[in-house]
């Protein structure tokens, strides 16, 4: 008779959307029932993909899912943010985007104009990135089963050489530098999806950023660690760094940038910046001597060009993220716990 | 952003800090009544600023916290029906009943949907003639207004298939019941901005006189409630009981009479529960006869559900500011926002939340 393992999460009989949502019991069922299932030298790695040595070369692969309601929003649709969303993941393991698999789950009735428009997305989105969609697949569910179309892309990538880039790198002494305004995605989504009309329009920030990244991997071989601070938002994206690392992270409030409309978003939701989604940025943690080169570098490309210094990597406090708030008190930036939800009142 | 940096300045603040250090010559306990108000006081990490003479208490002010245990199993109970879409705040739904909370009931297919503002309702049921639409009615005296204009429009519209599931709450007859327990050690309080931006703050007039209290109405930015603690030590210091309005900008001595209008139309006073706390006279809301069509419990016999309160949650210790979330046994231990035992740990207004989430130990 052969012995299993008893299920290890026993707090929820069945899953929910806040186990898809970035935060802490993401990370629990994440951890529990598929890092400790599937263990091995490259999951170990704990990046946005993984590095794979193949005859002496080594190749960057990771995947990723896109299940986004609506499908068109202000600022992109779902297809270029599948091609962007992936070409992301492989730059940030120091990698040049090179081959993209594309698979399509498409539910019974989607318009066909609407599948079109979605493909036109993805076609413009591969040929700005230089990258070609090498394998696919097509399936259709029944009416029902499925939110219009989802889409999974996988990538491949070339390493740049003279890049070590893994989140165990971050040191104390090194700062924190982002590409530009957060929260901009998920407030872009969520103003669509509720209906929410404000003055002006709040455009999803979805962008490859290869091209930049490209130039910065040239002038700088000294990056410590790249990740995109998608879903759970920078708060999460960098308690995961600071656990890693055995670091503690702090990020300056005033220094963050925050496009205005969406800072009034969130002040209507009750939600908090930090916690939101993103699909075009970046955090570049590196010495502090290496900083105001790529600053330089990023700040030339349309997809870099609000690029900032905001926080610093130190000993104190390790394991967790801190915020030095625009009054000049410290406080705890925690992971997130399921999905942010608005506030009664 | 306008009408919001200048409410986060950091030099107002640490001028605002220092008056209120040279001001203070004893310890005073604070309540801030609001959880709005306490999320903001970890937010911006205002307790290590202040002096440590300030004492700040957290009071019951989370509509999501108070909420009893029953009427959540009884939103769950209708949410597993076929024939009803449960329309809830966002926040509500993590909040654990007895047995599960409302999200493992969507998670199994239950049609619970959340909406910004209690009006949506009115559309989901135009758009349902075929279901019963619950909406799941908590909070102060802050959103009861637009609920009752809710059931207003409903009344208008002749529509037959909404309901509401109420659980109301008031908030003087819980500062009274506060003030009243033979343990109490408040001695000032912060009042809650929005509630008063509604009722005005005649109400907390004889309040002040009859236990001795001052009471400063305060806003919810940093510097609203920097200012708000400021003027409470200035009354405190020099013995004076009686309510101020820190909040100019948005509360007016009688409050918003239009609101209150709407409000008497559709709801009277009722006694209520308090989860943690227990039932306090005249502190809820209830249908008036003229409304009264849109009671949920004239539609289901919702009478068979009981519960009982968790024995590990201190939850009624908490809100009444007895004790600190760090002084409970379960606190990060048993009790977390992915399992939590209590509503304070749920909403990001509870207590027990804001503590786990900005302090550092």
């Amino acid at each position: 008779m052969e012995l299993n393992c008893p299920i290890p999460i026993t707090d929820y009989e069945r899953v929910l959307l806040a186990h898809g949502g970035g935060g802490k019991l993401m990370h629990q069922l994440i951890d529990k029932m598929i890092y400790r299932e599937f263990k091995n030298e490259f999951l170990s790695q704990n990046h946005d993909g993984s590095i794979l040595p193949i005859n002496g070369n080594k190749l960057a692969f990771t995947t990723d899912s896109f299940v986004v309601n609506p499908l068109f929003f202000p600022g992109g649709d779902i297809g270029d943010l599948a091609v962007n969303g992936t070409i992301n993941d492989l730059v940030c393991c120091g990698a040049k985007p090179l081959y993209i698999s594309l698979a399509f789950i498409i539910e019974e009735g989607l318009l066909m104009s609407d599948l079109w428009m979605i493909i036109q997305s993805i076609k413009k989105a591969i040929k700005k990135a230089g990258v070609k969609i090498v394998t696919g697949d097509t399936k259709v569910v029944e009416k029902g089963k499925g939110d219009g179309i989802f889409i999974n892309t996988s990538g491949i990538g070339e390493l740049y050489p003279n890049q070590n880039i893994n989140p165990i790198n971050c040191k104390a002494g090194d700062v924190v530098l982002i590409n530009g305004g957060i929260a901009e995605h998920g407030i872009a989504i969520i103003s669509k999806r509720e209906g929410l009309q404000f003055e002006t329009d709040i455009h999803s920030d979805s962008a490859a950023l290869n091209t930049m990244m490209q130039e910065v991997f040239e002038k700088c071989t000294n990056i410590h660690v790249l990740r995109d601070p998608t879903r759970g938002g920078l708060a999460s994206t960098l308690n995961e760094i600071a656990e890693t690392s055995n670091t503690g992270i702090t990020l300056y409030e005033k220094e963050l940038p925050i496009d205005e409309a969406v800072h009034g978003a969130c002040e209507i939701l009750g939600f908090d910046p930090l916690y939101v989604a993103n699909e075009g940025k970046i955090l570049i943690i590196l010495p502090e001597n290496e900083a105001s080169k790529v600053l330089e570098i990023m700040k030339k490309y349309p997809e870099g060009k609000n690029s900032k210094f905001i926080g610093r990597v130190s000993n104190e406090y390790v394991g967790m993220v801190q915020l030095e708030t625009i009054i000049g008190s410290k406080r705890v930036v925690d992971m997130i716990s399921g999905e942010q939800l608005p506030r009664i009142c | 952003m306008k009408y919001v940096d200048e409410f986060r300045n950091a030099k107002l603040a640490k001028n605002l800090i220092r008056g209120i250090s040279e001001k203070v010559t004893q310890p005073w306990n604070i309540m801030e009544i609001c959880g709005g108000q306490t999320h903001s006081i970890m937010k911006y990490g205002l307790i290590e600023m202040l002096p440590k003479e300030i004492q700040l208490v957290h009071g019951p002010g989370c509509p999501v916290c108070v909420t009893p245990t029953e009427v959540i199993d009884k939103a769950i109970y209708l949410a597993m029906q076929s024939n009803v879409i449960l329309v809830s705040f966002g926040d509500m739904l993590r909040v654990p009943g007895s047995n599960i909370d409302l999200l493992s009931v969507k998670a199994q297919g239950g049609d619970v949907r959340t909406i910004l503002s209690p009006l949506d309702t009115l559309n989901i049921a135009k758009q349902n003639p075929d279901k019963q639409v619950v909406f799941f009615a908590v909070g102060f005296e802050t959103t009861a207004p637009v609920i009752a204009l809710t059931l207003v429009q409903a009344k208008k519209q002749n529509l037959k298939n909404l309901s509401i599931l109420g659980s109301h709450v008031l908030v003087p007859p819980a500062m009274e019941t506060i003030l009243s327990a033979p343990n109490n050690k408040i001695q000032g309080f912060l009042a809650a901005g929005h509630v008063c931006t509604v009722m005005g703050y005649n109400e907390y007039k004889p309040i002040a006189k009859k236990y001795n209290i001052p009471i400063v109405v305060a806003g919810f930015e940093p510097i609203d409630i920097l200012v708000g603690i400021y003027k409470l030590v200035e009354l405190l210091e020099s013995n004076k009981y009686i309510v101020v309005n820190a909040y100019k900008r948005s509360v007016k001595e009688e409050g918003n009479l239009a609101a209150q209008k709407t409000l008497w139309q559709v709801f009277k006073p009722a006694n209520q529960t308090w989860r943690g706390i227990g039932e306090i006279p005249l502190s809820g809301l209830q249908l008036t006869n003229e409304f009264k069509q849109f009671d949920i419990e004239l539609v289901f016999n919702l009478q068979h559900i009981v519960a009982k309160e968790s024995k590990d949650c201190i939850a009624g210790e908490i809100l009444t500011g007895i004790k600190k979330p760090f002084e409970c046994q379960a606190f990060n231990k048993s009790c977390t926002p992915e399992k939590p035992l209590g509503a304070p740990m749920v909403s990001s207004e509870g207590a027990c939340a804001a503590y786990i989430r900005y302090a550092k130990n």
